[in-house]
């Protein structure tokens, strides 16, 4: 048996009276890459936001590393503490990047260190250095964001998570906001992440990544969880009609 | 004919006076900066009877006109037995009619900021006084700026309204000089360079804070 780093149960969240996320249940595995696919609107940001309880999911159960998030029993709201505490060792990439546009690269990276893991400033900055140099952006430090291409900002972003040495990395659509020539540079860095067995749960519209990197993937449709399993299984066989017709739709937009 | 030593003359008193102007305005922007801050945050926050009285606050304010307002407040301190001197309910009035527009200008600038920006934050498992201290704050005074000093020069010419209450600020200090000389056209063009002089100089601060906290 393989351990699970995130264990999604009967996960179900509404807004008003919509119905976003429908009886979800998904495991997570430890080290592994988890793709999450789906036609726009089926829930999969909705999903991933409800991991580090960005998002309040309303019932079921959704327990990271065996610890449930969010709720210390069923109906009661875990502390704000409780929660932050959780959320350190997760890391998240947005499709946004949602750098801070006031602070240079490094002080983006470090701001986490300082202020959640109480590092000092010097010791903050070495290790924000150290984590820049791994995405290839030594020489990008003391750029501020708007002195920074959409890839080498979403490779801050991405600094800025791995430098908290989370367990578990969330990405929503991390390539989808870039220019093409852009896309390669994030997926290399994600690439190297992956294989050094970082846990990743991946929103994506990349199914060549989710092909090719994945361990798993899951495909999501009007808030449900329709199949989760290897990515051949998913992407040349798939048995279920709807994710045919969504690779379908897929392959006409991308053949010309 | 215009006499050009009369305008020169009647610089000298009104840049005394003067200071009783740049008094008021920095006084009031001083005062509406510290209310406007507590409005806006009581705007923002999650309760419901805060969140109105905000409403309340600025709709009453920004609707009532500057100088109506000054004259209801000083002529009812002495009905709740309060003598204070002209100067300070002045300095309040004007501080208190600015914050309603400050808490605004806050209010506009905080909710510009992409959401993003305080998720990520979160995300990483930031604590919410660090988040606002660190990543809303910084970035929403900057985009304040020229709001805050646009409402600071806005002030410094409000504040010839005080006049009323009797503070020999530019605008009433020319009046009398104007009533004692007979010069009315020298003596208020001197008070106008006056104004434009200490507004010249405001635009001229802004610029450089703007540029110095540009990123
Ligand atoms: N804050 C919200 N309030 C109301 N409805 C919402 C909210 N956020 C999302 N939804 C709805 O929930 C559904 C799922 O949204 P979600 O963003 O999770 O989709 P997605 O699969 O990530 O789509 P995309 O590929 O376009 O990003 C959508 O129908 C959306 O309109
Ligand atoms: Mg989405």
């Amino acid at each position: 048996m393989q351990a699970s780093a995130v264990e999604i149960r009967n996960v179900n969240k509404f807004y008003g009276p919509f119905q976003a996320l429908k009886d979800v249940d998904l495991s997570v595995p430890a080290g592994k890459v988890t793709c999450l696919i789906g036609p726009s609107g089926s829930g999969k940001s909705t999903l991933l936001r409800c991991i580090n309880f960005l998002e309040e999911y309303d019932s079921g159960e959704i327990r990271i590393d065996g610890r449930l998030i969010g709720y210390d029993a069923p109906g009661r709201k875990m502390s704000g503490r409780a929660l932050r505490e959780m959320r350190r060792s997760i890391g998240m990439v947005f499709q946004q990047f949602n750098l801070w546009p006031h602070m240079s690269a490094r002080e983006n990276v470090a701001e986490g260190l300082i202020r959640v893991r109480g590092l000092s400033k010097t010791e903050a900055g070495a290790r924000a250095a150290e984590a820049l140099a791994k995405v290839g952006l030594a020489d990008k430090m003391d750029n501020h964001p708007s002195r920074l291409s959409g890839g080498q900002q979403q490779r801050v972003a991405i600094a800025r998570a791995i430098a908290m040495e989370p367990r578990l990395m969330l990405f929503d659509e991390p390539t989808s906001a870039l220019d093409p020539e852009l896309v390669g540079e994030v997926l290399t860095v994600m690439k190297t992440l992956a294989a050094e067995g970082m846990t990743m749960v991946v929103v994506t519209h990349e199914m060549g990544f989710a092909a090719h990197v994945a361990d798993r993937v899951a495909f999501m449709e009007r808030g449900e969880l329709v199949a989760a399993d290897t990515p051949d299984r998913i992407l040349h066989q798939p048995q279920d009609p709807r994710i045919q017709s969504f690779l379908r739709t897929y392959h006409e937009r991308n053949s010309f | 004919m215009f006499s050009i030593p009369v305008f020169l003359e009647s610089l000298v008193p009104l840049f005394w006076a003067a200071r009783f102007t740049l008094l008021i305005s920095v006084g009031g922007i001083a005062l509406g900066l510290v209310i406007g801050t507590l409005v806006c945050a009581a705007g923002l926050s999650p309760s419901r009877a805060l969140r109105n009285f905000a409403a309340l606050w600025v709709s009453f304010l920004r609707g009532v006109p500057l100088l109506v307002q000054l004259l209801v407040f000083y002529y009812s301190l002495p009905l709740i037995g309060l003598d204070v001197p002209a100067m300070v309910a002045a300095i309040v009035t004007v501080g208190i009619c600015a914050s309603a527009y400050i808490s605004e200008i806050w209010r506009g600038a905080i909710n510009a900021l992409p959401r993003g920006q305080a998720e990520a934050a979160v995300a990483i498992g930031m604590a919410p006084t660090d988040v606002w201290r660190r990543v809303i704050l910084p970035q929403a005074v900057t985009m304040s700026l020229p709001a805050l000093i646009n409402e600071l020069i806005l002030l410094v010419k409000a504040s010839s309204l005080v006049s009323v209450v009797g503070i020999l600020e530019i605008t009433r200090a020319s009046q009398a000089q104007a009533a004692t000389t007979f010069r009315p056209l020298e003596v208020y063009l001197a008070a106008a360079c006056i104004y434009l002089v200490i507004n010249l100089c405001l635009a001229a601060l802004g610029r450089w804070l703007e540029h110095r906290t540009a990123v």
